[in-house]
Formats: structure tokens, sequence, C-alpha cells
């Protein structure tokens, strides 16, 4: 066995939807510490995702007049989490303007976008239309 | 999850708003509330007691920068308590570290009020 067939027997896949509301960002935060406490992730660390992830959902609630759900999709191997979160806005929105990584970036609140890069090993902006956002940030695990 | 928000007057003209729980996009308006009540009965000079805060995010912070903004409008001041580190990093990673006066108890918090 290789190593990337190594490292695709070791990934795991969670997919987790929530309604687009804030009493449910709290689930959000719940299920990716149950996610990132299965990689070894200090306590400290696990805080640092649970804030990332709870501010992307915060920006897609409060920053865009989006559909009704949030998608999160948990990523993992061996040494890293990656977290995908993505809500769709109205299709009417999405036609209004062509998607930058810039756009996007202005859609999440200053404070939530410094936290988000500051706690993440690395923060990106993919694919998405006009109000849409989705982002793809990635915590490391520390070796 | 929930925020419990206590308000007392600790000496005259200076309150002490303490909080427990979790601050986020749910439970922020809750604590926006209290600290606005406040500074429309004309009290400006006020001491947030975080320490029993577990967790913050952006829109708690939105809100503590929201009241102090008011406050020093009034001439008044804003003193957080905090103890928590991962709380306090939150408050360094932002830079409002050099915005609040942070203090590791409610005493020196309530000295330090303007």
């Amino acid at each position: 066995m290789n190593a990337l067939q190594q490292r695709e027997k070791n990934a795991g896949i969670v997919e987790l939807r929530i309604p687009r509301r804030a009493e449910w960002v709290a689930v959000a935060r719940l299920a990716v510490a149950a996610v990132a406490n299965r990689l070894s992730f200090s306590i400290e660390e696990i805080e640092d995702v649970k804030i990332a992830v709870a501010e992307a959902c915060t920006s897609c609630i409060l920053q865009h007049e989006g559909g009704d759900q949030i998608d999160i999709l948990f990523t993992t191997d061996q040494d890293a989490l990656t977290v995908r979160v993505r809500s769709f806005g109205k299709a009417e929105a999405a036609a209004d303007a062509a998607a930058t990584s810039v756009d996007a970036e202005l859609q999440i609140g200053a404070l939530g976008i410094l936290l988000i890069r500051s706690l993440m090993d690395s923060v990106e902006y993919e694919g998405g239309g006009g109000r849409d956002i989705h982002l793809v940030m990635t915590k490391k695990v520390a070796t | 999850m929930d925020i419990k928000v206590n308000v007392r007057e600790a000496r005259s003209h200076a309150f002490v708003v303490e909080l427990s729980g979790e601050i986020d996009v749910y439970t922020s308006p809750k604590v926006k509330d209290a600290i606005t009540e406040l500074i429309d009965q004309g009290h400006y000079n006020l001491v947030i007691n975080l320490g029993k805060v577990r967790y913050i995010d952006s829109t708690g912070l939105g809100v503590l920068i929201g009241g102090l903004k008011r406050v020093r409008e009034h001439g008044g001041s804003v003193n957080l308590v905090c103890t928590n580190p991962q709380i306090k990093k939150i408050f360094d990673i932002t830079g409002l570290v050099k915005i609040f006066g942070i203090f590791d108890d409610e005493e020196s918090a309530m000295k330090a009020l303007v």
C-alpha cells in the first residue's frame, strides 16, 4: 500500500446540513469539535477550528441573502482536517455579478475573516457565483 | 446553549454586566440588549465581566465594540474582566486588546474606569 492509498484509507468524510439560522451554529461547533477530536489536535487547536467554522456559518447567516441551508463537509486524513462551508444564494442574486475571491471575502465580516485566517492554516474561496459563499479551510495537526 | 446576563450597580454610576455562557450570533442580541438598556438609562461606565464566558465570536465582539463606542461618546468607558486564555486569544488576534482595558478581576477593572 503506497502513501496515497494509506492516506485514503485513513480519510473520513462527514457531511452536515444545518438550517441557515443563528440557533443552529452551535450544532456546527459541536460537530466540528467531535470530528477534530478524532485527530491528534490539542484542546486549543480544537477550539480554534470551532471558532473558524462558526465564523464561516455566521457569515453565511449575516452576510448574504442565501438559501435556507448551510452545507458543511468535514474531511479528515492523518494529519489535517479540511472543512468546506457552503451556502447558496438565490438564483436571481447569483446572477448579479461574476464571482471573484475578493467578492467572496467582502461578504465575510472583517473580524470573522480575520479570526478564520488567524486560526486556520489555509483558507480559500472556491467557485461560487454572485452571492454564494464557499469557503474551504484546513487545519494541520502540529508535528 | 445560552447566555446568562446579570447586571448590578457596583458603585455610583458604575455598573457590572456579568456574562456566563457562550456569546455567538444567536445569544449576542441578549448581551446587546442589556448593554443598550444601561446606556439608554445614562450609565456610561461599565465593567463587562467575561470570567464565566466559555466562547465568544465576532458578533459578540461587535456588541462589545458597539457598547464602547456609545459610552465614549458620553465620556464613559468599558473595561473587561477576562481570565480565559482562549477568550484572551480572540482579543489578541483581533487587536481589541489595544481598545479595551482588559483586567484579571472585577475590582481592578472597576478602579480603572475613568
